[in-house]
């Protein structure tokens, strides 16, 4: 297993390298001259060769790469042409809201995934199984970003029991875990939870259907255990694959919470993509996608190890 | 004496018929299909969409383009304005009608591309094995450790924002995805014994590929494709809702989610219209994915 594990984390290098390589292309994608927005509308070819030479863009491309990446390793991602700021304080900021609200996200689909999938498992093919499968479908089939919409007509514009939008009071820079600050949280929470949510429930249904239809468990029948204590053999044998899957959909929620962001304007890495997209602020928009990217590619990794460490099942060559 | 008498004669025509009629493996899953209420549903739902998507032109009630300054934000049931006026004075009937057409268009392109694609990717890599799937399966990789909605966002984003930078982005996003299962269908069906017999048999390599491979494989890829177009149906709509896909004033559901964004407190029920139609559009692709699994049989 040790060899297994140091493989994996050798594994993921050449993936953060070609992660980073993508990063890096997606200036070079971009349309236009990646100097248009610093540039003056009237500057000299004279100034515009100087400046390409002062950022490196006369260089060949792998050595610009090199550069780059380098600077990256040490937490350099260049500086924002919008607010002149580096752009790894400015992410990293963002990040900590966005991994609060991933998470607190998850914890929510979790909960009632869990739950529901597991009486659904348990009592397979009942109507309580039909209404958590249909709920589950409809979890992964809803406009998110529509229901983030949904929600704040209802509890906000209607019901007057949240508020829309924002993280509280003192923006983002004062948070607190108290009602005032968590009452921000919720819509958007909630919102993201649906996904998860409905995963969870499917997974959970298909892993308790199987474990309750094995041997192991006709025996502990038998044996006379009650029910509580079969109940208990179950979460075991399901807990490692549904831990996997929840850390999975963290990664998922922490990459894709930009649309959700948008709504509730939730101070975190999506509003700074959506910001840098539309100011063009490249370097930012770069630096945004890379952190995310990599927490992304740490957390399947982290996932991998701690399932192969946990469940003694998995033998892994 | 006559010994050609006794020999036994060639089969009558008819039995050699009856051999031929019995039924394929795809029209039995269309059967099965037939038999499943829920994908007949969802069928349906889906046949009259796109029926609306072709023929918009002739069932518009009235001009989805024409604005009026007194006619903005109507709500449901207005005179004249069915499903209300969004915040030009629209007639939101016909533009969502007539959003139908570039929302499918959106979704599906994608996938239907990757699709092509993407098989060819993992059907490629799963044949030929070795150092090429090595290769392939490794640069796919690193593309497969974006999460989907954050390679969409950081592709469009980068590439500028318009119908075909969102359509490229996307199908950039689904490639991966299915070369993966192109890739391991395929490496599953060469170590079958039917192939190593067509090679024995001096079959060249695009003929087993033709005849015995793509056969095999492309059902369990179809099934997965299918899977993706719910999720192909949200993403680019959200990319026209964060302003990077559809430019206005094309009706297009997730741009009219994003510019009735600031009506949620005047007309919330007009505001969320858009998303009900999306809501609906992948719901019936999720649930039709579903029972084209089961009835062929793919697990998941």
């Amino acid at each position: 297993m040790i060899f297994y594990l140091l493989r994996r984390i050798v594994y993921t290098i050449p993936i953060m390298i070609g992660v980073a390589f993508f990063c890096f292309l997606l200036v070079h994608i971009s349309p236009g001259d990646p100097l248009v927005s610093i540039l003056p509308p009237d500057a000299s070819i004279e100034l515009q060769k100087q400046l390409m030479k002062l950022y490196g863009f006369d260089r060949p491309w792998f050595e610009q790469f090199a550069t780059w990446f380098w600077r990256a390793l040490h937490g350099d991602l260049g500086t924002s042409i919008a607010s002149g700021r580096p752009v790894a304080a400015e992410v990293m900021r963002a990040v900590g809201n966005t991994l609060m609200l991933a998470c607190m996200a998850t914890l929510i689909g979790f909960l009632f995934g869990g739950l529901f999938g597991f009486v659904a498992g348990y009592f397979r093919d009942s109507w309580v199984d039909r209404i958590a499968s249909a709920l589950s479908v409809l979890g992964v089939s809803v406009p998110h970003y529509w229901l983030g919409m949904v929600l704040v007509i209802i509890f906000s514009s209607w019901l007057m029991w949240l508020p829309a939008t924002g993280a509280g009071p003192g923006g983002s820079g004062e948070w607190a875990w108290d009602w005032a600050h968590i009452q921000f949280m919720l819509l958007p929470a909630i919102t993201m939870s649906v996904i998860p949510m409905g995963i969870i429930a499917r997974t959970v249904r298909a892993l308790v259907a199987d474990i309750l239809a094995q041997e192991f468990v006709v025996g502990l029948r038998a044996k006379g255990l009650t029910d509580l204590g079969i109940f208990m053999h179950v979460v075991k044998n399901a807990a490692p694959t549904a831990l996997a899957v929840m850390g999975l959909q963290l990664g998922y929620l922490l990459g894709g919470s930009i649309l959700v962001e948008t709504v509730f304007s939730w101070p975190g890495t999506g509003l700074l993509l959506n910001s840098a997209i539309f100011q063009r602020d490249l370097p930012l928009l770069q630096g945004t996608i890379l952190v995310l990217a990599t927490f992304f590619v740490v957390l399947n990794l982290l996932v991998d190890v701690l399932q192969t460490t946990l469940d003694p099942r998995i033998q892994r060559s | 004496m006559n010994t050609t008498a006794s020999l036994p004669l060639p089969q009558p025509r008819t039995k050699v018929e009856a051999i031929e009629r019995s039924p394929g493996f795809w029209s039995g899953v269309l059967a099965k299909l037939m038999r499943d209420p829920v994908a007949l549903g969802a069928g349906a739902v889906l046949l009259a969409l796109i029926v609306m998507a072709i023929f918009a032109n002739q069932l518009l009630p009235a001009d989805p383009y024409a604005t009026s300054m007194f006619k903005r934000l109507k709500p449901i049931g207005f005179e004249g304005y069915p499903l209300g006026a969004d915040e030009l004075g629209r007639d939101m009937l016909s533009r969502l009608m007539l959003g139908t057409r570039l929302s499918l268009f959106m979704g599906i392109t994608p996938v239907l591309i990757a699709f092509v694609i993407g098989s060819a990717i993992g059907i490629l890599a799963g044949y030929a094995g070795g150092l090429v799937n090595t290769l392939i399966m490794r640069t796919i990789d690193i593309l497969y450790a974006f999460p989907s909605v954050l390679l969409a966002i950081a592709l469009s984003g980068a590439l500028g924002a318009g119908i075909g930078n969102a359509l490229l982005s996307l199908t950039i996003v689904f490639i991966p995805q299915i070369a993966r299962v192109a890739e391991s269908v395929t490496t599953q069906v060469r170590g079958r014994d039917y192939v190593e017999a067509a090679r024995a048999s001096g079959a060249g390599p695009f003929t087993i590929v033709r005849v015995h491979v793509l056969g095999n494989v492309l059902g369990p890829i179809f099934v997965f494709a299918t899977s993706l177009i719910a999720v192909s149906m949200i993403l680019a709509s959200g990319l026209s809702f964060l302003g990077l896909g559809v430019r206005p004033p094309e009706p297009e559901w997730g741009l009219m989610l994003n510019t009735l964004r600031t009506a949620i407190y005047s007309q919330p029920l007009v505001a969320a219209l858009p998303g009900v139609m999306i809501f609906i559009t992948s719901i019936s692709f999720n649930l039709l994915s579903d029972s084209l699994r089961s009835a062929m049989d793919v697990k998941s």
